[in-house]
């Protein structure tokens, strides 16, 4: 019977700007300090204090705008959303009503059923609520700390049918905000959080079910747990002859359950108006050609030419684009070698496998992991040299070649210096000679052993083998 | 020379430039004098005399040193308790804000500590701003220093009383809708609202944002410009306000008016108006017309709707700028409550006074789903159309000339059962407020021993000639005398 319906799911993402100040004072956009540190009388809405919007949330939000295809409106203003609440200190909200500054955009994601686009109706810009804290003597204190941080809220169309759809989008969403440096996207820290909006219908219909909301969802995984729980539970209440009531629900990942939220609801009237505190704006064609300027090129776009320029695979470019720093570092060295693929296995093995920190860093320059790729490339140095040499040069950036030479890493690679090293391995084993002289073929690894012994391992093992060989059998011959 | 406190600005910046008395004498002598008349006034919530003389001190010790901050340097004057002071009680006349201490002055106060002003305290209101006759204050009643038995205007009531009994030099007011004007004109003083934005609304406790401005309250038009002139200015705290294209609003104080062109619009003078108020109007335009000045008959066809737009506008801001009076971060709680909701519903039911409570009421209304077209947004429609109507007038004219308002100070006795005839005493004070436009409020006469005000209103940034005008009116006006 779950295969008779089908899931209509829109989504609200909001996320904490990444602007140094908050939206309408100075105070500083901070995470985990003390509570009530980092509050003045604009963010605590204390009386007689008034709002001055901060440039920059215009410009990130345009930003975020433009990555995701929007149109940018020329005329905005924020209006106020009028609601008693004690974690809003001025109780209403400043918002955008119906002058959104970036509207009509989309996103492109994968699907099992290949690229879906999903349409993005609005990104808004307002300010963040402050933080309840209900502590063990059942009271409930206020932290203002999170009053007046900057927030974008990203409306999805209700495109999306499937929770593996929702995730994909917002993992999309929160790379390319990651990319554009619009937001940090800490969804532990609550910097990226996601309402759904989720009905259901019989398949083929067209018109929409009763809607619900699931609020503040702050994982990826909970976003799918929840939506896939709302699904089955809206399809067995209407199944079982149940209406669903337009309510907005919050979903427990203990339990797996989703709760009615207390009181907030009954279609509740905001008595939107327009600020009179803070004049419309106006956002000028230079204003959004800089920041078109701004935008670096997206994962897709980046992917596309790891695919189309390098030959890698769809799923290593993915792994190489999920983060800008590591897909701007790759990018760098690639362009420098003449062994693309080599250097995103390096990538993905062996640089990934050295972080530690959440974001991706790398000590060893660019140019350096070119000339790294080259030597892996053109076989200079053996695979566990390799490792070995980028071990050192994460320790201390040089010059691979260099090193490679110094800590005597190259491979001997050239049949004119190899020749005389095998002829004396040869020369040393006269009994694994004989051996292989009478058909013990196998007796030839005992001769290759001792190369390698002779060259510290460094004998290129495919050439020594091929040399050994000819040498082996040009004897017999003679 | 007049007693002490009854003497403007100007004469106290000559003194205490002329070591006649110092500025710690001159604040000592006004202490004294508050001491002696407000417990009949009731002008003040607040007198920080213990501040107000170490700052005059201060004063003293700038001059002796020669580094004087300018004219308003020792010059005691007070404020409306709608203006944050650092650590002074700001109450608003609310039981909502008792005891309520902001941690930062507002930026008006800021400019004028600046300048070595000397804060002699905090002045009695309309709670919020809301009322004409600062009787809705929680705390007392202010009374006309004319006559002690008559209202002295609000809501800046507790401002006009003061200047109006010598109890300061200078006040600060707010106007929505009249508050500065109409209050100055009941008691026989100079008021300005000056252009919106001119002045910086940062730490003025908002009734409607839209329309507050804070102006000035003096004992001559002379002192209001160079009051205004230290007041105004671009703020980066405040949003809506702009840089004023002149810094001295008194340069042009004393030029000639001639040629100038005054419109008197004809919806001001009729039948409703108070015979002595049209008599004193007519008699003052033809004083300036014989100064040279051109009067030109004008219509204001939609004052009367203005004023309805006024009410819904400055209602619907009131109640989502009073929203955040709730209980929870300062002001007044309820004691007893056992939900959320009922803490929010006691502690606003118990901290605000009924006229608040009926303005938050309007305003809700006018903002809800389904009247917000037919209020709200219809009141922003004859904005606009009132807006257009002024702005045509300014190609006929240079500023307009009216009465303040349409009454003379009724006894508290004569309290109005209806608000909405209440309402009606802004008719002529809220188109100004609406357009944003400049408008100067100063005494012309006397009927019965009662002060009678006349308003002149300008296009925007128009102070300097609204002060120009105002003064020669002035000089040839019976000078009021100071009541005690």
């Amino acid at each position: 019977m779950r295969n008779d319906y089908e899931l209509v799911v829109g989504l609200e993402v909001h996320a904490e700007l990444a602007t140094k100040a908050k939206i309408f004072c100075s105070c500083p956009v901070t995470f985990g300090a003390e509570p009530n540190t980092v509050c003045c009388p604009v963010c605590m809405g204390l009386p007689g204090a008034l709002p001055v919007l901060n440039q920059a949330v215009i410009e990130y939000a345009i930003r975020a705008g433009l990555a995701t295809g929007c149109e940018i409106a020329r005329v905005s203003r924020m209006d106020r959303k009028n609601y008693f609440y004690p974690d809003l200190p001025k109780a209403y909200q400043i918002s955008q009503y119906d002058t959104p500054l970036c509207f009509g955009g989309s996103l492109t994601v994968d699907t099992e059923a290949g690229e879906k686009r999903i349409g993005i109706t609005r990104i808004h810009i307002e300010e963040d609520a402050g933080k309840l804290i209900h502590d063990k003597d059942a009271q409930t204190l206020l932290d203002g700390n999170r009053c007046g941080i900057p927030l974008i809220e990203i409306v999805s169309e209700p495109d999306i049918r499937s929770a593996a759809e929702a995730k994909a989008y917002l993992q999309a969403l929160r790379s390319i905000l990651l990319y554009t440096g619009v937001s940090d996207c800490r969804m532990n820290e609550g910097s990226f959080r996601c309402d759904v909006n989720l009905s259901v219908r019989k398949k083929g219909e067209t018109a929409f079910g009763t809607r619900t909301e699931l609020k503040n969802l702050n994982s990826f995984s909970f976003a799918v747990k929840a939506i896939e729980a709302e699904f089955q539970r809206q399809v067995m209440l209407l199944e079982s002859g149940g209406q669903i009531r337009q309510e907005t629900l919050r979903f427990d990942p203990v339990t797996g359950k989703v709760y009615p939220m207390r009181s907030k609801e009954n279609a509740r009237d905001y008595r939107y108006f327009p600020d009179p505190d803070l004049p419309p704006f106006s956002i000028s064609d230079e204003q959004i050609a800089h920041n078109r300027r701004l935008l670096p090129r997206l994962p897709r776009e980046r992917q596309r030419m790891y695919r189309e320029e390098y030959g890698i695979p769809a799923a290593e470019a993915a792994l190489l684009t999920s983060d800008r720093a590591m897909a701007d570092c790759f990018e760098a060295a690639a362009a420098q070698t003449s062994y693309p693929r080599i250097l995103a296995n390096l990538f993905l093995t062996e640089l990934l496998r050295l972080q530690s920190a959440d974001a991706f860093v790398c000590p060893i320059s660019p140019d350096h992991l070119a000339s790294l790729a080259d030597l892996a490339g053109s076989r200079a140095l053996g695979s566990s040299n390799i490792k070995k040499l980028l071990g050192l040069l994460w320790e201390r950036d040089d010059d691979p070649k260099r090193l490679a030479e110094e800590q005597k890493l190259t491979q001997i690679g050239d049949p004119a210096r190899l020749l005389p090293i095998v002829k004396e391995a040869i020369a040393d084993s006269p009994r694994s000679v004989a051996d292989y002289r009478s058909g013990k073929t196998a007796a030839a690894r005992a001769i290759l052993g001792r190369i390698m012994a002779l060259t510290q391992g460094r004998a290129d093992p495919m050439l020594a083998a091929e040399l050994l060989e000819r040498e082996l059998n040009h004897n017999i011959t003679q | 020379m007049a007693e002490l406190f009854e003497r403007s600005l100007a004469e106290h910046a000559a003194a205490l430039a002329n070591r006649e008395y110092s500025a710690r004498e001159l604040t000592a002598a006004l202490l004294r004098h508050i001491e002696q008349t407000d417990p009949v006034i009731g002008a003040y919530l607040e007198v920080t005399a213990s501040a107000a003389l170490r700052a005059a001190e201060e004063s003293d010790r700038r001059r002796a040193a020669d580094v004087s901050l300018g004219l308003l340097d020792g010059i005691p004057f007070a404020v409306k308790d709608n203006l944050c002071t650092k650590n002074i009680p700001t109450t608003c006349g609310s039981r909502m804000l008792e005891g309520y201490r902001p941690p930062y002055d507002a930026t008006v106060i800021e400019r004028l500590y600046r300048a070595g002003a000397v804060l002699l305290g905090k002045l009695n209101m309309d709670e919020f701003g809301m009322g004409s006759s600062t009787e809705h204050s929680a705390y007392q009643p202010t009374r006309n220093p004319h006559d002690p038995t008559r209202i002295p205007g609000g809501s800046s009531g507790g401002s006009a009383a003061a200047v109006a009994a010598g109890e300061a030099v200078f006040a600060l007011g707010s106007d929505t809708g009249g508050s500065v004007r109409q209050p100055a004109a009941f008691c026989g003083v100079v008021g300005m609202k000056p252009t919106y934005g001119a002045v910086s609304r940062y730490g003025l406790v908002a009734f409607a944002s839209s329309l507050d401005q804070v102006g000035p309250l003096s004992r001559t038009v002379r002192d209001n410009a160079v009051i205004l002139s230290c007041l105004v200015g671009k703020d980066p705290k405040d949003a809506t306000s702009l840089a004023h294209p002149c810094t001295d609003l008194s340069a042009k104080l004393g030029s000639s008016v001639k040629g100038l062109r005054l419109g008197l619009p004809k919806e001001c003078l009729g039948e409703e108006l108070c015979p002595a108020i049209r008599q004193a109007t007519e008699t003052a335009a033809a004083r300036l017309e014989r100064m040279g000045v051109r009067l030109v008959p004008v219509s204001l066809p939609s004052i009367e709707p203005a004023l309805a737009a006024y009410y819904i506008l400055s209602a619907a801001e009131a109640s989502s700028n009073l929203a955040r009076f709730d209980g929870i971060r300062y002001g007044h709680r309820a004691e007893r409550y056992d939900t959320l909701e009922e803490l929010y519903r006691r502690s606003r039911s118990e901290g605000f006074g009924n006229e608040v409570k009926r303005r938050i009421l309007l305003g809700t209304f006018a903002l809800s789903d389904g009247f917000y077209e037919s209020y709200y947004k219809k009141a922003l429609s004859v904005r606009s159309l009132l807006r257009r109507e002024l702005d045509t007038l300014w190609r006929e004219c240079d500023a307009l000339l009216c009465p303040t308002a349409p009454t003379l100070p009724r006894r508290f006795s004569e309290r109005s059962e209806d608000p909405t005839s209440a309402y009606y005493g802004d008719i002529y004070t809220v188109p100004a407020s609406l357009c944003g436009a400049p408008a100067l409020s100063l005494p012309c006469g006397t009927a019965d021993g009662l002060p009678i005000g006349l308003q002149l209103i300008g296009k925007d940034f128009s102070e300097p000639l609204l002060y120009r005008l105002g003064e020669a009116l002035e000089q040839v006006t019976e000078t009021k005398e100071v009541c005690r």
